[in-house]
C-alpha cells in the first residue's frame, strides 16, 4: 500500500476542518455536509483498511515512517497491528455518526464541526502513532478541542466541567511526559516504540532511583497517565461530570473512545515496553478492576440523571477490560502455562474495548434523544413512554440489554472472557466482580421500569417518536452489538495474532515464575 | 436427526424478527407466521419422536460441534447433541407451545400488542430449543439467559400494569443471581478441562480434572442456576409474581417448559454431582416441595395456588434426581408438563370467561382471578370442567393417569435412598407430605371454582365455554394426562414400565472413586420400594382428597374457623412466609441504601472535597505564592526593599557629599586614625 492510508485517516478531518473555516458564517449545512464527507471518507478508508489488513501477520502493517525533528531523533511513524485496528475502526465510526448526532447544533456551528474534526485527527493518531513522542503530541491535541467542545456547546456547568476535564488530563500527561523522557534518556536516546519495546525493560529493570527500581517508577508514572483516562478508580469522578454536561456527540466520542485510549495506551506501551511491570503490578490491577467494576454499578444505581447513571455503567463496563488485562499472568508456570486463559483475558479485554464503545454509543445517543425531546434526563420524571414511543423504546431495550450483558448481544462475550481469563488467577476478585453482573441488570431494568413502564405520564403524551435520523446513527450500532453478539469472531480474528504475540512478550519475562 | 437441528432455532427466530419488524402490518396481525414456525417444529419434533420409537435404542446419540471462534491456542466450541432425552424435551417443547399459540388466538384477540405478543413467543421457543439441543455449557448458558428475556418480555408484557413490570424485573434480577452461581461453575469446569463441551467435561471430571471438594463445589455452582429457574427455595419467590403474565405464558413458560430447565440442566449434569452435592440437591428439593405446597394450601388467586404447586412439583423432580432417582426426575418432567399446562390453560379459560362476564356487567373492580368470586362453573363450563378435573387427577396422584405413575417412582426413590441412608428420612417425609397437601389444595381449587354457590348468581348467568380455539388445546393436554400415554406398549395402570422407561436410561457417575452408587444400584433400589411407596402414595392422595371433600365440598368444617384456629400456620402459609418482606428488609433495601451512600461519597464528598481539594489548595497555593510571596514578600519587600535602602542610604549619604574638601580630608583622617587602631589591637 503506497498512498499512505493511514496519513489519509489522520489527516483527512484536518483537511475537513481547514475547509469548514473557509465557508461562510452562515452556511451551517455546508459546514455539515463537509464534516459528514469527511468522516465518511474516513470511514471508508477505515474499513478499507481493515479488508487489507494480513491478520496472520505479526507486527505492524502499512508502517509511514519518516523524520520529523532530526536532533532529537523524533519521527513520524504511523502504523497499525490488530490492537489498533479495532479502535481505528471504532474511532471512524463513531466519529461519522456523531456527525449526523450533532445535526441539530446552531450555535457557532462553524467552531463545533472544526473542532470537532481536529478531536477526531486527535483521536486517529493517538491509535496510529508509534513514535512516543507523536503519541504525545496527538495525546494533547485532543485535549483542546475536546476543551472547547464541552465548555462552550456544553450543559449548565459546562466551564466548570471543561476545566476539570482538561486539568485532570493534563496531570496525567505531564506524568507521561515525564516517562517519556526517561525512556528516552535511558534507552539509546529514540521514541521509536518498536525500539523501546526492545530496549526498555532490560534497560530500566537494572536502574535504581532514590532507592526504587526504575522500571516500576516509570509503569507508575504511566498508569497514572492512562488510568485517568480509563478512567481507573480512583481517577474517575472528572468523567461522570464531562459526561454530563458534554454535548450528546461529545459524550458518544468520550465514552466511546476516549476512554479507550486509557486501556489503549496500556496495551500498546506499558506492556510490551515493560512487561516486568506487567506482572508485577497484575494483582493491583485485577483489585482495581474489581473496584471498578463494583463500585461504577452501585455508584450508577444510585443515580436519578439518566446521563450519569450511564456514564457511571462506563466506569463498571471499564472495569472488565482491566480485569481480562491482568489475566495476563495466567501465562505463567505455577497456573500451569494456562496460555487459554491469558488469550481469554486480552482478546477480551480488547474485545470489550470495541464493544463498550458500540455500546455505550448507543445508551449516549438514546440519553440525548430523550433530552432533546423532554429537556431533562431525570429517570423518576418520565413514566411508561413504551406505550408512546415503540420504537424508541425498543432500541433503548436493546441497548440496555447489550449494557447489562445478555447473551447473543455482543457485551456478553467479551465480559464473560474477561472473566473466563482473569478466573484461574484472582478466583477470589472474580467471583467477588461477578456480583457486578447482577448491579448492572439492577441499575439497567430499575432504570428502563421508571421510564417505560407503568402508566404513561400525562405531561408526556404528545412526546414525538423517534425520528429518522435518530434512528440512523443507532442503527449501524446495534447491528454490531447484535451480529458480534452472535458471532464474534471477525473482530478476534483480526486481534488474536497481536494479542498471542503480547503474551508471548510478557512470557519471557522472568517475573513470571512468581504466577 | 442431526439435519433437523437448526430448523428448531431458525423458524422461530425468523418468526420474531418478522413479527417485531411487521407483525402490525401483517394480515391477521401476523400469528400465523409464528404459529407456522412452531407448527413446523412440531411435525419435525413428531418425525423425530417416531424415529426414537421405532429405532428404540436408549442409546442413540448423534452430536455435531463446530468451532465459534478460536484465539489461537484457545478454540470455543459449541454444538447440538441429540439423543432420546433430546429428542421427548424437544416434543414437550413443540407440542406445549404449539397448542399455547393456538389457545392464544382466542385469549389474545383484542390486545392491542397482538403481534408482538406472538413475536416473543417465537422468541421463547427459540431459546427454549437453544437449551435443549445444545451440547456444552456456553451456549446452554447464553440460550439460558434468553429464555430469561423472553420471560422478562412476556411477565412484564401488560406493562401499564405496575405490578407486571416488577415482577419482570424480579423474575430477571433473582434469575440473575441463580446465572451468577452457574456462570462461576462453568469457569470453574473450564478452568479445569479447557472446554465447555459436556462430552469434555465429563472425561476431564473422570479423569480427575477437579479434585474431590472442588468437584462438590464446582457441581453446586451449576445447580445454583437451576435453583433460579426451576424457582426452587430461596430463590422461587420470582415463580409466583410471574403470573402477572397472561396465562397462556404461565402454561408454556412458567408451568411446563423454562421452569424445567433448571430441572433438565441438573438432570444433564447429573454424572458431575458428588455424593454430597447430590444431598444438599435432595434437600433443596425436598424442602421446596413440602414449602411451596403448604403456601399453595391457602391462596385464594387461581393462578398463584398453580403456581405454588408448580414450585413444589419442580421441588419433586430436583429431590429425585438429588436422590439417585432421577430418571424419574425427568418422567415427572414431561408428565408435569401436560398437566400442569392443561390446569393453566383451564384457569385460564375460567379467568376469561370471568373477565368476560365482570366486562358485560360493568364490574371493573372485582378480581377474576379470585376463587372466592366463583363458583358453580361446572355446569356452564363443561369442557373446561372436565380437562381440569383429569388434570387435577394427574397432579394428585390418582391412579390410571400419568402424574400417578411419575410422582410414584419420585416417592419410591426417596423412600429407597432413606432406607439405605436412615439419617435422610426427611426426604419421604417431605415427598409424601407435599403429595398429601398437592391432592388437598387442587381439589379444594375445583370445589371452590366448579362447585358450590357463586358470591354473584348474576356473574355466573354470564358465564360461557371458551372458544374452540381455546378448548381443543384443554382436550389434547388433558388427553396426554392419561397413563396409557406413557407406557405403551404395556397397560399397566400401576407400573410405569413402557416406551419411556425403555428408551430413558441412567447413566453413571464420572465422579471418580466410584463413591457413587451406579445407576443399575439405584434402579434396585427403587424397584424395591416401589410397592411400599405405591401403597402409602395412595393413602396420602385420597386423603388430601377426602380432606378437600370434607371441608370445600360437604363443607362439614368451615375453613375460616379452620384458619382461625390454626392462626400462626395459617398466617405463615398465607404470608407465603414473609420470604418476599425478609429479602426487601435485609437484601434489597441496604443494597439500595449501600449504593445511594457509595454514590453520595462518590460524588458529594470523594470528588467534591478530595479531589477538587487539590484544585483548592492549588488555588490557595497559588495565591500565597502569587501575591503573598512574591507581590507582598519578594517585590514589595525584598525587590523594592533593595531600592528604598539604596534610595535611604543614598538619601543620608548625600549629606557626607558636601563638595568641600577639608570635610572629606577630616573623613580619611578618621579613617587613618581607625586602620591604626584596628592593627594595634
Amino acid at each position: 500500500m503506497d498512498w499512505n492510508i493511514l496519513s489519509w485517516l489522520v489527516w483527512l478531518p484536518v483537511i475537513g476542518a481547514g475547509l469548514i473555516v473557509l465557508v461562510p458564517r452562515d452556511k451551517g449545512d455546508t459546514m455539515k455536509w463537509i464534516a459528514a464527507a469527511a468522516t465518511a471518507f474516513q470511514l471508508i478508508f477505515a474499513v478499507l483498511l481493515w479488508s487489507q489488513f494480513d491478520s496472520s501477520h505479526v507486527g505492524f502493517q502499512f508502517q509511514e515512517k519518516m523524520s520529523w525533528i532530526a536532533s532529537f531523533n523524533i519521527q513520524y511513524y504511523l502504523g497499525v497491528d490488530g490492537l489498533s485496528l479495532p479502535m481505528v475502526l471504532l474511532t471512524a465510526l463513531l466519529s461519522f455518526l456523531c456527525v449526523f448526532v450533532s445535526w441539530k447544533i446552531d450555535k457557532a456551528p462553524k467552531g463545533y464541526f472544526a473542532l470537532f474534526l481536529l478531536l477526531d485527527a486527535g483521536m486517529m493518531g493517538v491509535f496510529l502513532s508509534l513514535d512516543f513522542f507523536l503519541f504525545y503530541v496527538f495525546w494533547e491535541v485532543m485535549l483542546l478541542p475536546m476543551y472547547f467542545l464541552i465548555g462552550m456547546w456544553g450543559g449548565p456547568q459546562r466551564e466548570y466541567a471543561a476545566i476539570k476535564f482538561f486539568l485532570y488530563t493534563l496531570a496525567g500527561s505531564v506524568l507521561m511526559l515525564v516517562a517519556i523522557l526517561a525512556l528516552y534518556f535511558t534507552c539509546g536516546h529514540t521514541f521509536d516504540m518498536t525500539v523501546l519495546m526492545a530496549q526498555a525493560n532490560d534497560g530500566l529493570g537494572s536502574m535504581t532511583w532514590w532507592g526504587f527500581n526504575a522500571l516500576k517508577v516509570v509503569w507508575i508514572m504511566l498508569f497514572i497517565a492512562f488510568a485517568i483516562k480509563v478512567p481507573v478508580f480512583p481517577f474517575h469522578t472528572w468523567l461522570p461530570l464531562a459526561h454530563v454536561e458534554a454535548p450528546t456527540a461529545v459524550s458518544v466520542i468520550l465514552a466511546g473512545v476516549l476512554l479507550k485510549m486509557g486501556t489503549y495506551g496500556m496495551l500498546r506501551i506499558s506492556y510490551p515496553m515493560l512487561p516486568d511491570g506487567a506482572i508485577w503490578f497484575a494483582g493491583a490491577l485485577a483489585l482495581l478492576a474489581l473496584i471498578n467494576i463494583i463500585w461504577g454499578a452501585l455508584c450508577a444505581l444510585a443515580q436519578t440523571d439518566l446521563k450519569k447513571m450511564v456514564a457511571y455503567s462506563s466506569v463498571s463496563h471499564m472495569g472488565y477490560v482491566l480485569l481480562g488485562m491482568a489475566a495476563v499472568v495466567a501465562a505463567g508456570a505455577k497456573n500451569g502455562g494456562n496460555v487459554l486463559a491469558a488469550e481469554a483475558g486480552m482478546n477480551g479485554a480488547v474485545l470489550q474495548m470495541f464493544n463498550h464503545g458500540t455500546i455505550t454509543a448507543m445508551l449516549f445517543i438514546l440519553v440525548g434523544v430523550i433530552y432533546d425531546r423532554a429537556h431533562h434526563r431525570n429517570i423518576d420524571g418520565f413514566g411508561g413512554l413504551g406505550a408512546r414511543m415503540p420504537i424508541y423504546t425498543g432500541v433503548v431495550a436493546l441497548a440496555f440489554f447489550a449494557g447489562l450483558g445478555l447473551p447473543g448481544l455482543s457485551g456478553f462475550i467479551s465480559e464473560a472472557m474477561c472473566f473466563i481469563g482473569a478466573f484461574p488467577v484472582f478466583k477470589t476478585i472474580v467471583i467477588i466482580s461477578t456480583l457486578g453482573i447482577l448491579l448492572n441488570a439492577a441499575y439497567f431494568l430499575w432504570a428502563f421500569q421508571r421510564m417505560f413502564l407503568g402508566k404513561l405520564n400525562e405531561k408526556y403524551v404528545d412526546l414525538p417518536e423517534i425520528n429518522k435520523r435518530e434512528l440512523f446513527t443507532l442503527i449501524p450500532l446495534a447491528v454490531l452489538v447484535i451480529l458480534l453478539g452472535i458471532y464474534p469472531a471477525p473482530v478476534l480474528d483480526v486481534m488474536k495474532v497481536t494479542m498471542g504475540h503480547l503474551i508471548q512478550i510478557i512470557q519471557q519475562s522472568s517475573l513470571l515464575a512468581a504466577f | 436427526m442431526m439435519t433437523f437441528a437448526p430448523y428448531f432455532l431458525i423458524l422461530p427466530l425468523a418468526a420474531f424478527a418478522i413479527q417485531i419488524f411487521f407483525g402490525k402490518r401483517l394480515p391477521r396481525k401476523g400469528d400465523w407466521v409464528s404459529i407456522t414456525a412452531v407448527g413446523t417444529t412440531l411435525c419435525l419434533a413428531i418425525a423425530m419422536f417416531v424415529m426414537m420409537l421405532f429405532l428404540y435404542e436408549p442409546g442413540a446419540k448423534a452430536e455435531q460441534s463446530f468451532e465459534w471462534f478460536n484465539l489461537g491456542e484457545l478454540s470455543v466450541k459449541i454444538g447440538v447433541l441429540i439423543d432420546n432425552v433430546t429428542v421427548i424435551m424437544l416434543l414437550v417443547v413443540a407440542l406445549v407451545s404449539g397448542l399455547v399459540h393456538l389457545y392464544s388466538v382466542g385469549y389474545m384477540k383484542d390486545d392491542p400488542r397482538y403481534s408482538r405478543y406472538f413475536g416473543y413467543l417465537s422468541l421463547f421457543t427459540f431459546s427454549m430449543n437453544g437449551i435443549i439441543l445444545s451440547n456444552n455449557l456456553l451456549s446452554i448458558y447464553m440460550f439460558w439467559e434468553l429464555v430469561g428475556l423472553s420471560s422478562y418480555l412476556l411477565i412484564g408484557f401488560w406493562f401499564e400494569k405496575d405490578s407486571a413490570a416488577n415482577a419482570s424485573k424480579k423474575a430477571f434480577l433473582v434469575n440473575r443471581v441463580g446465572d451468577i452461581g452457574m456462570f462461576i461453575g462453568i469457569m470453574l469446569f473450564f478452568t479445569a478441562t479447557g472446554s465447555f463441551l459436556f462430552s469434555d467435561i465429563f472425561a476431564g471430571v473422570a479423569a480427575g480434572a477437579l479434585p474431590l471438594p472442588l468437584l462438590t463445589v464446582a457441581g453446586l455452582c451449576l445447580f445454583a442456576g437451576a435453583i433460579g429457574k426451576s424457582a426452587q427455595v430461596p430463590l422461587h419467590v420470582w415463580l409466583p409474581d410471574a403470573m402477572e403474565g397472561p396465562t397462556p405464558v404461565s402454561a408454556l413458560i412458567h408451568a411446563a417448559t423454562m421452569v424445567a430447565a433448571g430441572v433438565y440442566l441438573t438432570f444433564r449434569m447429573f454424572p458431575l454431582f458428588t455424593p454430597e452435592a447430590l444431598t444438599v440437591i435432595a434437600y433443596v428439593g425436598g424442602v421446596t416441595a413440602i414449602f411451596a405446597a403448604i403456601i399453595a394450601v391457602t391462596q385464594n388467586d387461581i393462578k398463584r395456588v398453580l403456581a405454588y404447586s408448580t414450585v413444589s412439583q419442580l421441588g419433586y423432580m430436583v429431590m429425585a434426581i438429588g436422590t439417585g432417582a432421577y430418571v424419574a426426575g425427568f418422567f415427572h418432567l414431561t408428565t408435569h408438563a401436560a398437566f400442569k399446562a392443561a390446569l393453566f390453560l383451564c384457569s385460564g379459560s375460567v379467568i376469561h370467561a370471568m373477565h368476560h362476564a365482570y366486562h358485560k356487567l360493568g364490574d371493573h373492580d372485582s378480581d377474576p382471578q379470585d376463587m372466592r368470586n366463583m363458583g358453580g362453573m361446572k355446569s356452564k363450563m363443561k369442557i373446561t370442567f372436565l380437562t381440569m378435573f383429569m388434570a387435577t387427577l394427574a397432579l394428585s396422584g390418582v391412579p390410571f393417569m400419568s402424574g400417578f405413575l411419575s410422582k410414584d417412582a419420585i416417592l419410591a426413590g426417596t423412600l429407597s435412598f432413606a432406607t439405605h441412608h436412615p439419617e435422610h428420612f426427611l426426604l419421604p417425609l417431605f415427598g409424601f407430605g407435599a403429595a398429601l397437601l398437592t391432592a388437598f389444595y387442587m381439589f379444594r381449587l375445583i370445589f371452590m371454582t366448579f362447585y358450590g354457590k357463586p358470591a354473584k348468581q348474576e356473574v355466573l348467568d354470564n358465564i360461557h365455554e371458551s372458544p374452540a380455539t381455546m378448548t381443543t388445546p384443554l382436550i389434547v393436554l388433558a388427553t396426554l394426562s392419561i397413563f396409557i400415554v406413557y407406557t405403551l406398549p404395556y397397560i399397566n395402570p400401576f407400573s410405569d414400565h413402557g416406551w419411556f422407561t425403555d428408551l430413558i436410561v441412567a447413566t453413571n457417575s464420572v465422579v471418580p472413586q466410584h463413591v457413587n452408587p451406579s445407576a443399575h444400584e439405584i434402579a434396585e433400589g427403587i424397584h424395591h420400594a416401589h410397592l411400599p411407596a405405591m401403597i402409602i402414595s395412595l393413602i396420602v392422595a385420597f386423603t388430601g382428597i377426602a380432606l378437600a371433600v370434607v371441608i370445600y365440598l360437604k363443607k362439614k368444617f368451615s375453613a375460616e374457623k379452620l384458619a382461625k384456629n390454626l392462626a400462626l400456620p395459617y398466617k405463615l402459609s398465607f404470608n407465603k412466609f414473609f420470604v418476599d418482606e425478609i429479602y426487601d428488609r435485609f437484601l434489597i433495601n441496604p443494597t439500595i441504601k449501600l449504593a445511594k451512600a457509595v454514590g453520595f461519597f462518590d460524588w458529594e464528598i470523594y470528588d467534591k472535597y478530595f479531589i477538587n481539594g487539590f484544585g483548592r489548595i492549588t488555588e490557595r497555593l497559588s495565591r500565597f505564592i502569587g501575591i503573598t510571596m512574591d507581590y507582598d514578600v519578594l517585590d514589595q519587600q525584598i525587590v523594592d526593599g533593595v531600592g528604598k535602602s539604596t534610595r535611604f542610604f543614598g538619601g543620608a549619604l548625600k549629606f557626607i557629599q558636601t563638595g568641600k574638601i577639608q570635610n572629606y580630608l577630616v573623613w580619611v583622617l578618621g579613617g587613618i586614625i581607625i586602620i591604626f587602631i584596628i592593627q594595634a589591637m
